[in-house]
């Protein structure tokens, strides 16, 4: 956000501020980014019940049912309401838990999803900030909601939390270590690790995507940043940590109402987040797939940016969706033994074989 | 400096946002009387048998030592990946592509043989 280009080429600018930049240069920025934080609230607080309707809807048409047809058109109120029910829904605190952190462990990660949506790349100038290094505050505060879940777990005085919280735990930490990892390559084939200068360095045609830049090389990063995330999101396959029939509820057993549907949200959020991270590493983010032939790139370039973020975006959700109805839970050691025992060394010999090209000038 | 001050408002905000939620729900929310049915640990409507604060398997702390070895270790990566590419176009005239290649290749090296040994020691088996 340090210098927003005064002369892009796209279509739809922000009236607001451009009217703003051009009278008060001096805090241009900062008007533009309290827009977008305010624009950004807002969609925080639709997404869950758009991406809860989609996920059922999802499901139900994987299954050949209909899903929520009730509450609203085809059933688009139906989150609506299920959220609106929790708010007025006690919240129960078992005997000989801990209050504070009983408390405390559903904000955690409620509020760490809404602060790395906060360095998401929208558009051009719809971005509330960028961070010089922004690959770095994604890591460390996607940590955070390793952290509230164990604390849900510990606080809730309850077997089942306890264990399930250990073992999300456990997971996640993992995968970080393979995302963590995946980032560190895109660090290193595009020099920066602002999140907009990763998107600006991906400007061209749909070939110029890290996905398809880096020959083979892209889209092996792409599986494996997608088989990590999915873990880290604790969505199915690798749902363990909720798996009903082993553990009830895992680490949200003993949650109910309002601070049930936290935990709710940030799972939702942070579904979206990373795979509005997995459009901006590797499909180009706010960048319009653009095919190198005149005319038609020119109808791309006229749909505003954060439409093509939106719908990348929604393009991941759909795979993580997929994901979910294709393929069966892994064992917890099945679980362990695929991230320390294939992902990781896969993914370092990924970062040397890169490197070795990059030095050797074979690829860019 | 200007990210981070919108980064320090958007964290009011969250909290905020976050906090005004489970406000609203407690000032809203019914209550029913208590009773100590109502507080017991759920443990599938059986009484719960023994405390919660359970022994569990040494091998989640194992793992979380592996984790902080290793996230450390893409920390450390991370300032040798943002200078890569300088170095290699020969913008960054400092360092020499060829020690900046060499020392990632040992550094990465090393871990890879602290991952082989952990592998050979049996710490990554989950039983």
């Amino acid at each position: 956000m340090n210098q927003l280009p005064t002369d892009t080429n796209y279509p739809v600018h922000n009236i607001v501020g451009d009217l703003v930049r051009h009278h008060f240069p001096g805090v241009a920025g900062y008007v533009n980014g309290f827009l977008t934080l305010a624009s950004l609230l807002l969609l925080v607080a639709l997404l869950p019940v758009f991406l809860i309707w989609l996920e059922r809807k999802v499901a139900a048409h994987f299954q050949a049912r209909l899903g929520p047809m009730r509450v609203g058109y085809h059933g688009l109120l139906q989150s609506t309401a299920d959220g609106l029910k929790l708010l007025f829904k006690e919240v129960l605190m078992p005997k000989g838990a801990d209050r504070f952190v009983f408390f405390l462990a559903p904000i955690l990660p409620a509020s760490a999803a809404f602060l790395v949506m906060t360095i998401l790349p929208f558009d051009h100038h719809l971005q509330v900030a960028d961070p010089a290094g922004g690959v770095i505050y994604v890591l460390g505060i996607s940590g955070l909601s390793t952290l509230g879940i164990l604390m849900a777990g510990w606080a809730s005085n309850n077997k089942y939390s306890l264990l399930g919280a250990m073992r999300s735990g456990a997971q996640m930490i993992s995968f970080e270590i393979s995302l963590a990892l995946i980032m560190l390559l895109i660090v290193m084939v595009t020099g920066t690790s602002s999140l907009r200068g990763i998107v600006l360095s991906q400007q061209g045609t749909i070939l110029d995507w890290w996905i398809f830049k880096l020959p083979v090389l892209g889209l092996v990063a792409f599986m494996m940043y997608m088989i990590s995330s999915t873990a880290e999101l604790n969505r199915a396959p690798f749902d363990i940590s909720e798996a009903e029939s082993e553990l009830t509820g895992g680490f949200a057993t003993e949650y109910s109402g309002i601070s049930f549907s936290m935990f709710f949200f940030a799972e939702f959020v942070n579904m979206f987040v990373s795979a509005g991270l997995a459009a901006t590493f590797f499909l180009g983010g706010f960048l319009a797939p653009q095919i190198g032939i005149g005319l038609i790139d020119m109808v791309l370039n006229f749909i505003p940016g954060f439409v093509w973020f939106f719908c990348k975006t929604v393009l991941v959700i759909f795979l993580y969706m997929w994901f979910r109805w294709t393929f069966p839970r892994l064992r917890i050691d099945q679980l362990m033994d695929l991230e320390w025992k294939m992902l990781l060394p896969a993914n370092l010999v990924l970062l040397m074989v890169t490197g070795v090209f990059l030095a050797v000038g074979w690829i860019l | 400096m200007e990210s981070y001050i919108m980064i320090g408002f958007s964290v009011f905000l969250g909290a905020l946002f976050v906090g005004g939620a489970i406000i609203t729900s407690k000032m809203l929310a019914f209550h029913s009387p208590e009773g100590w049915r109502k507080v017991q640990p759920y443990e599938c409507s059986e009484n719960p048998i023994g405390g919660a604060r359970i022994r569990f398997k040494v091998a989640f702390y194992i793992f979380a030592l592996l984790f902080l070895l290793f996230d450390i270790e893409s920390l450390f990566l991370f300032p040798c990946m943002k200078i890569f590419k300088s170095v290699v176009a020969a913008q960054n005239g400092s360092i020499s592509p060829i020690v900046l290649f060499t020392e990632l290749f040992v550094f990465v090296f090393v871990l890879f043989v602290g991952l082989i040994y952990a592998w050979r020691k049996g710490v990554l088996i989950w039983e």
